[in-house]
């Protein structure tokens, strides 16, 4: 097994998921035999080949830039409309602290 | 009017002569989803308030006398990952169950500014997450030509309503092969633009570096009618390509004559089903007899593509759908006491299987101790990708070709349920159409006549960067010298 259940609840704990025992199991598994699959990669000698993030960086990354002015966003009123639980002009969530 | 077969250009001239309303064709197509949908299951939502209006502009225009924009009165599907103002926009996942976004992607946007009509939302794979839209995660689609089969995926919804006339044309997205995928499996063309081609804005990310909207049809010239509309620099989307989108309506009937194809080894291996083979050989013979010069070549990096994939693009999603969680927008999962008990519950339940297996895949090859191990390994394995296709389409190299083609699967449509035991089993599904989006080139997968069982058989074409005009123009000679039949 190259990935422990340890691992598996340190991944979700890194990804803010929450799994049930079963689904901590058959994770385990899976990627298991998915990294298994991918260790593949380790066939190609790469040490001298350059990490590609982007196709387009190529073209140059000033393509990219524009001006940094303001510019109409969304209103408060849209930006609140789609919260499950808007306070105006907050979003409200859980208690972060504990006292 | 049969729906099934209609096309823009047929459409418009019905429009011109006053033979039909725009309202009409709308309310047809209408009637005909009611009547398939319930079967097929391609749509998600429908907006007929949204599509009636549009409707009934376009019939005002033309009773003025106005011309015509180049998409008018066009009955169009959009998949569910591409956002729609105040049109539920799910992405096939529970977690925007609710969701109304308050904008409409830019692809949307320039489609209703040509007249299109947006007739409602189709089904995909959560997120984009799947070859099979059976991750859907309200349910599966199914295959036109064999309901007991999938329609593939992730663009399932969107290739099964154009396939069955259910619209003219769609927006589907391509990420690892789901646009071409799904248009090869059932019947239809679809095609992914160069990255940066067509505008991202509104399109729900799964993997940035990796994502594609593009246009699936049932001719080639209804496929380059939507491209020419979509195509183009969008100041919103900041790696929408500054390159100018020339005019592909007219390229597209020049002779192929003398052009140059690639067959690449790699792409018939083993695993290659007997019934595809033998149709793409008679594919090529047809580019053979219009002319073109084939020649065999190498992609050598080409087994490596799903491993490289899978890593780039988990990688990116774990990063992308951090965003969900629960507080601006979408679903939150009542009851936890504190906020990380609240992002943990809200994902948790929120995301599906598959979403969940990538994000901790993804997550996984991220983090510290692994990240030089899989993430840079892969980054630097798309760099050989990417090698292999400029080497094959490069002047220099000597050896040349214009286009490469190749399978878009290595089988037809296959069961629902066949493959949902085993994920691997369903990536490598992507195996032909996964290189394409890591190199960022554009492809089109055409139909290349039926199985014994009748089912649809793609053909894929590949060409460099940003000449989407040669890659039409040969898909589109194919279809004409009856390719898609064949």
């Amino acid at each position: 097994m190259k990935i422990t259940r340890k691992d598996v609840e340190h991944v979700a704990a890194l990804a803010n998921l929450e799994l049930t025992p079963d689904e901590v199991e058959r994770m385990q598994k899976q990627l298991d035999s998915i990294l298994a699959y991918i260790d593949k990669l380790n066939e190609l000698d790469t040490a001298t080949v350059a990490p590609m993030a982007q196709v387009l960086a190529e073209s140059g990354p000033e393509a990219a830039w524009r001006h940094d002015a303001p510019r109409p966003g969304l209103t408060r009123a849209d930006a609140l409309a789609h919260a499950p639980d808007p306070q105006d002009p907050f979003f409200k969530v859980p208690k972060v602290i504990e006292r | 009017m049969d729906l099934t077969t209609l096309t823009i250009a047929g459409l418009h001239a019905q429009l011109r002569a006053r033979a039909v309303t725009a309202r009409q064709v709308v309310e047809k197509h209408f009637e005909r989803i009611q009547e398939r949908n319930p079967k097929l299951k391609a749509y998600l939502t429908l907006s007929p308030e949204r599509a009636l209006a549009q409707a009934e502009a376009i019939d005002r225009r033309i009773q003025a006398g106005d011309p015509l924009p180049p998409l008018a009165g066009v009955p169009m599907a959009i998949k569910d990952v591409i956002v729609t103002r105040g049109v539920p926009s799910t992405a096939g996942s529970r977690i925007l169950e609710n969701y109304r976004p308050p904008y409409d992607a830019t692809a949307v946007t320039r489609l209703e500014q040509a007249g299109a009509v947006i007739l409602g939302k189709t089904n995909c794979d959560e997120f984009a997450m799947g070859s099979s839209t059976e991750n859907s995660a309200y349910f599966p689609t199914c295959n036109p030509h064999d309901l007991a089969r999938v329609p593939g995926g992730s663009s399932g919804g969107s290739a099964a309503a154009v396939a069955d006339g259910l619209a003219v044309a769609a927006l589907g997205s391509d990420t690892g092969g789901s646009i071409r995928q799904p248009a090869g499996f059932c019947g239809v063309a679809g095609l992914m633009g160069t990255y940066g081609r067509v505008s991202r804005y509104g399109l729900i990310a799964f993997a940035s570096s990796l994502d594609h909207i593009g246009p699936l049809a049932r001719t080639v010239r209804d496929v380059v009618a939507v491209l020419q509309v979509i195509a183009g620099r969008d100041p919103l989307d900041s790696t929408s390509a500054d390159v100018s989108v020339p005019d592909y309506l007219a390229a597209l009937d020049k002779p192929v004559k003398g052009l140059r194809l690639g067959v690449p080894k790699e792409y018939f291996g083993a695993g290659l089903d007997p019934e595809v083979r033998t149709k793409l050989e008679k594919g090529i013979e047809r580019f053979r007899k219009l002319g073109c010069e084939v020649r065999e070549l190498s992609l050598p990096h080409t087994d490596y593509a799903i491993a490289c994939y899978y890593i780039i693009a988990t990688a990116e999603a774990s990063s992308n759908l951090a965003r969900y969680d629960g507080v601006r927008y979408a679903f939150r999962a009542p009851g936890a006491a504190t906020l990380e008990g609240m992002y943990q519950a809200t994902r948790g339940r929120g995301f599906g299987a598959e979403v969940k297996r990538r994000i901790m895949l993804g997550t996984y090859a991220l983090s510290a101790g692994y990240y030089e191990a899989y993430y840079l390994k892969a980054q630097k394995v798309r760099t050989l990708l990417y090698q292999d296709f400029v080497r094959a389409f490069s002047p220099d190299s000597g050896e040349h070709v214009d286009a490469l083609v190749t399978p878009t699967s290595p089988t037809p449509a296959f069961k629902l349920g066949e493959k949902t035991a085993d994920p691997l089993q369903m990536y490598l599904a992507d195996i032909y159409t996964v290189t394409g989006d890591l190199v960022g080139v554009p492809g089109i997968s055409v139909p290349c006549g039926k199985s014994k069982a009748g089912l649809p058989i793609g053909l894929q074409l590949f060409t460099r960067h940003f000449d989407e005009a040669r890659l039409l123009q040969l898909a589109h000679a194919f279809e004409q010298s009856g390719g898609f039949t064949l």
